[in-house]
């Protein structure tokens, strides 16, 4: 069976077809939601600004020229709205039950190494980074971003997308190894 | 000495390259180089696993962020609906076929090079087994759903979930029985790393009891290679 490509899919949408709209919106939408979250940190917001992403691709579809993948597009979008939404909306609004599911300052990494669960402990320091450094490891472990892919998206070269992800990783080491957790590495 | 230092810039080159490699996202031709000095160098591969551990702890983090509700997709659909009435465009029929077509490119194992020949070998047959098996029940989702709600937004809503890697090694027939014993469907994948997301229960378990579930799913090493609770 021949998938209906994302770039197929937003030729029909720049015609104004509002079913390839829906199937677009159905395949990327959860994805999208996710990246928007991690920088938000507020459900209701992250659910607006998904929207309104999917609003523009709704609107710019015929300026699409497919240089990079319809995924990309999305969500260098989705950053730039985030970010907007960032700097017009005041700290007080981020939701305490969804900054409690995306960080929890209070179990710091000394807490969590009383907890055994090495995943668990991985997971408690890969939400203790910076946000720069969540969004890079987000961007190539979940979005399955390449070198290119995360430059063109985050606007940074790509030899800095190499250099930004190595020391990401080994802010996490060292979170680890606050934690109780020593990889031997870097 | 000399030869050795010479290997230092080629191999931090390398080893700054095991993220991507890990993921499924380089060139052909930079993950055959990888693919190289990971079979030569014993510490580079150590450092991979550490590199696939946090790829499948930063997916799990991910999927537990949960989905956007209903609310966004009818606020999209009623903008579209008001700019489409203001500025009426040629409006077209609905391609059963193609949006099946699309769900299906979610198994597109192109993330699979990591894994080395053999293993993805096993697992693109596994994902076009488990193709079969997701298709039926999308289809079913589909027949359910309302008409202006993406039909996927409630089938891979509902119920109790799990990420797992499937065992390279496992047989079709071990993951249908393995299926059919948990009465397990696919919901979404193969991602990074050859995780798949499955509802292992239509009901929503309490966290102890979907813990419970999935240790049992564990048990099954023929078939399970990871496995832990999802939303």
């Amino acid at each position: 069976m021949q998938a209906t490509s994302d770039e197929a899919l937003i030729s029909r949408i720049a015609a104004g077809d509002k079913l390839a709209m829906q199937v677009l919106y159905a395949r990327h939408h959860v994805r999208v939601y996710r990246f928007v979250l991690r920088i938000v940190g507020n459900s209701s917001v992250a659910e607006d600004l998904i929207s309104e992403v999917f609003l523009d691709v709704w609107r710019q579809a015929g300026k699409f020229e497919a240089r990079s993948a319809a995924s990309t597009w999305m969500l260098a979008i989705a950053r730039f709205k985030a970010l907007s939404a960032m700097r017009r909306k005041p700290e007080e609004e981020l939701d305490d039950d969804m900054a409690g599911a995306i960080e929890d300052p209070s179990d710091d990494p000394e807490v969590v190494a009383q907890k055994k669960d090495k995943s668990e402990i991985l997971r408690k320091c890969l939400t203790a980074l910076s946000p720069d450094h969540r969004e890079i490891i987000d961007l190539v472990y979940y979005h399955e971003k390449s070198v290119e892919e995360v430059a063109g998206i985050v606007g940074i070269p790509e030899a800095t997308v190499k250099t930004r992800m190595f020391y990401a990783r080994k802010k996490l080491s060292e979170l680890l190894k606050a934690a109780g957790v020593d990889r031997g590495w870097p | 000495m000399i030869a050795s230092r010479d290997k230092a810039p080629e191999r931090e080159d390398i080893e700054s390259l095991l993220p991507w490699h890990a993921a499924g996202t380089l060139s052909r031709r930079d993950s055959e180089r990888v693919e190289q000095a990971l079979a030569q160098d014993a510490e580079l591969a150590r450092r991979f696993e550490l590199v696939r551990e946090e790829m499948v702890e930063t997916i799990h983090l991910n999927e537990t962020l949960g989905v956007p509700s209903a609310r966004a997709a009818q606020r999209l659909f009623a903008a579209i609906e008001s700019e489409q009435q203001q500025a009426p465009k040629r409006a077209t029929s609905f391609d059963l076929g193609g949006w099946l077509a699309g769900l299906v490119e979610s198994f597109s194992p192109r993330t699979l090079a990591w894994a080395g020949t053999a293993a993805a070998v096993a697992i693109v047959i596994q994902a076009g087994l488990l193709a079969g098996v997701f298709l039926k029940d999308r289809q079913a989702g589909y027949q359910t759903a309302s008409r202006n709600e993406p039909a996927i937004t409630a089938s891979s809503t509902q119920g109790s979930f799990a990420l797992v890697r499937f065992n390279p090694a496992a047989s079709a027939a071990d993951l249908t029985r393995f299926f059919d014993e948990h009465k397990a469907s696919l919901v979404e994948g193969p991602r990074a790393g050859g995780i798949y997301r499955i509802r292992v229960s239509s009901n929503n378990l309490g966290k102890d009891d979907l813990a419970k579930l999935v240790a049992r799913m564990a048990e099954d090493k023929n078939v399970v290679a990871f496995i832990v609770p999802s939303q």
